[in-house]
């Protein structure tokens, strides 16, 4: 016993006991219920047969499924990109030494503290056919002439939807790599300026490099959050017009509980777990593990 | 290589002044010292050669061109900093060949060049290592590996030993001077502390809040100091200081005990002075000016002597061994005497 307690991996293991038993509990229980659910053909009030991966090949074939994988994949990589240079951007401009820095460094918050739920609404009404605030400035500058039908036509509607999410997510991006950017030893510019760099040059060579390891974990979780956005597009168009912004989440939602197909509606959200693995993956062996970050042990 | 010249250079951070026009010339290939406690504007002046800090008004020229507005990048100035400043994502070699890199050198001669550079400095073995696998006597190498890689005509260094232990301090400061000797590229080194400065510098500038108080190679500042300030920081242990007054051929420091005037010193009778007297001018003998022995510290070669003379705290260095105890009164005898003005610390004689 005593032994056992003086070993690193064994006390290691007994600490990390109490956050194994709730993540079992609480991620671990609903996980493998939806994995199992997946596998059988459940509906509201029936529990199912075990039916194989017989709702997999259904969504294979099904079109619907498919545009919404299109869109997600769609949604997920324009919402991120633009996350990532607007919030690049924008750390780099509230990182510079201008008045009321910390005024604006607080109200860049703003779209990501305000509840979600909210937000989607102001942007339902940003998007409404015939009270939109965008056509109607638009027209008063004689830029169109009719309405802007954004959230009706198939392809407004995907970009509608993008937007609103950028908006919300470029706040956590921004002051994520806002505080990586931070971390940045001012000497270490000023060396750059000395040995002749531009200021492209030591944005390049200098800051680019630096930030990458954040960057990689910021834009995980963008992309984990983008890829299983629920609420932005279940309040602004609950997927319409003609499933152009369902997503996995929404459509899932959608043949589970409304439609009372759980064994179906699991599937498409298991199906979603492979694509984010990929990501998570990526992310940690592209970009998170540098040779300059891990000292003196690995050469 | 470059003259450095600097022509009523000051500097204010929004309303407040914190370099009043100083004035400096550097000769080409000299090494000169910016010395001076903290916070007295030695980093600023040298950011302001380097192009970092804007120049408020005065002149800066670095060989025979004036740069106020000249950016750093085209200074020809390569500067060592305090912390270092390595590129943590770089290896030493990238590091050392950044500037090369950056001015679309060959890749061929910026290898050749860093190779070159290592082998000085005795980098060869830590070309590949990041620098967080290093010693912090082996990044302050890297750190000039990258500056003398460029062949600037200037370089400039800030406080460049003040991370490293004492031991290797010392051993930085001969490789630097002999760099020095080596490559005669005119250098200016800031560092608050008297002994590098003595040690190494053709040159040494001592600053006092924002002005210069004297210019001078390091003997003649230590022999001749201006005036009370300089006489205190230069020179290790420092100067001792007794108040008094002038009385016929001799100076009343109180307890009725009396120092002849320095020969040649022309000062009016009655007038409060200080008197400046080394620790190593200090001698002990059987007569002289009664002191009293509060703590001994032999250090080997010499033993520094601690004592209290008229009321005031004295420190004398003797290199014969004594054996004093705390308490025990002695007699010394100075043999050279400095006398200051007490208000503005002008040199008197
Ligand atoms: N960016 C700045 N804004 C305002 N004041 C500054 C700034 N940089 C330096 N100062 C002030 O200028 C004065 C000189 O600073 P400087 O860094 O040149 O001192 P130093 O002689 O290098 O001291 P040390 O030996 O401690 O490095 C200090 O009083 C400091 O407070
Ligand atoms: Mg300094």
């Amino acid at each position: 016993m005593h032994r056992l307690l003086n070993n690193r991996n064994a006390l290691g293991m007994l600490f990390m006991l109490p956050a194994a038993a709730l993540l079992v509990v609480f991620l671990t229980y609903p996980l493998g219920l939806g994995v199992w659910l997946g596998f059988t053909d459940a509906k509201i009030g029936r529990t199912g047969e075990w039916v194989g991966l017989e709702n997999y090949e259904f969504l294979w074939g099904d079109s619907v499924t498919r545009l919404a994988l299109f869109n997600t994949l769609l949604y997920t990589v324009a919402a991120s990109v633009l996350k990532f240079f607007l919030g690049l951007w924008l750390a780099i401009i509230l990182n510079q030494n201008l008045p009321f820095k910390s005024f604006f460094r607080a109200a860049i918050l703003l779209p990501y503290i305000v509840p979600t739920a909210l937000s989607a609404i102001a942007f339902w009404w940003i998007f409404d056919a015939q009270f939109s605030i965008i056509s109607w400035v638009l027209t008063r500058l004689g830029l169109i002439d009719r309405y802007i039908d954004f959230l009706g036509d198939p392809w407004n509607a995907r970009w509608s939807v993008i937007a609103a999410n950028v908006w919300r997510g470029v706040p956590f991006v921004a002051i994520t790599l806002l505080a990586g950017l931070q971390t940045i030893s001012p000497t270490l510019y000023e060396a750059a300026a000395i040995d002749g760099a531009s200021p492209w040059q030591r944005f390049w060579h200098v800051t680019l490099p630096l930030l990458t390891p954040i960057i990689a974990v910021v834009m995980t979780f963008s992309v984990l959050f983008t890829f299983t956005d629920f609420q932005l597009i279940y309040v602004i168009t609950r997927g319409g017009p003609l499933n152009a912004t369902h997503l996995m989440a929404t459509l899932s939602f959608q043949r589970a509980i409304p439609g009372g197909a759980l064994g179906e509606g699991a599937a498409i959200a298991i199906a979603m777990v492979p694509f984010l693995l990929a990501a998570i993956l990526f992310s940690y062996f592209g970009l998170q593990r540098r040779a300059w970050q891990q000292g003196g042990t690995d050469r | 290589m470059a003259a450095v010249t600097l022509s009523q250079v000051r500097k204010a951070f929004g309303s407040t002044e914190v370099v009043h026009g100083v004035d400096i010339s550097i000769d080409d290939s000299e090494f000169c010292v910016l010395v001076g406690p903290s916070g007295c504007g030695k980093s600023t002046l040298l950011r302001m050669i380097a192009g970092l800090e804007e120049i408020s008004s005065g002149r800066i020229e670095i060989g025979g061109r004036v740069v106020n507005d000249v950016a750093p990048k085209e200074r020809d100035i390569a500067m060592v900093f305090q912390n270092y400043a390595l590129y943590p994502h770089m290896t030493v070699s990238d590091n050392m060949g950044f500037s090369l890199k950056l001015a679309g050198r060959p890749l061929q001669e910026i290898r050749s060049r860093v190779d070159e550079a290592a082998q000085i400095l005795g980098l060869r073995e830590y070309l590949e290592r990041y620098p967080r696998q290093l010693s912090g006597g082996q990044r302050q190498r890297v750190a000039m590996g990258r500056a003398i890689v460029r062949k600037p005509q200037v370089f400039l260094f800030d406080e460049p030993l003040s991370n490293l232990d004492a031991k290797l301090r010392v051993q930085m400061r001969t490789e630097i001077k002999e760099l020095h000797q080596r490559l005669r590229t005119t250098s200016v080194y800031v560092t608050h502390d008297q002994i590098e400065a003595m040690t190494m510098a053709d040159k040494i500038v001592v600053m006092n809040m924002g002005k210069v108080e004297q210019i001078g190679s390091p003997l003649e500042l230590y022999d001749n100091p201006a005036n009370q300030f300089v006489a205190g920081f230069i020179g290790s242990p420092a100067m001792n200081f007794l108040p008094g007054r002038i009385n016929g051929a001799g100076i009343d420091i109180g307890e009725g005990i009396r120092v002849p005037v320095p020969a040649g010193a022309t000062v009016a009778a009655g007038r409060e002075v200080v008197v400046g007297v080394r620790p190593e001018h200090l001698a002990v003998g059987a007569d002289g000016l009664p002191a009293t022995v509060v703590v001994v510290e032999p250090t080997g070669a010499d033993t520094q002597i601690f004592c209290k003379l008229a009321g005031t705290d004295i420190t004398a260095v003797v290199r014969e061994r004594h054996e004093f105890h705390p308490g025990v009164p002695i007699r010394l005898t100075a043999q050279l005497t400095y006398l200051f003005d007490p208000a503005s610390g002008a040199r008197l004689a």
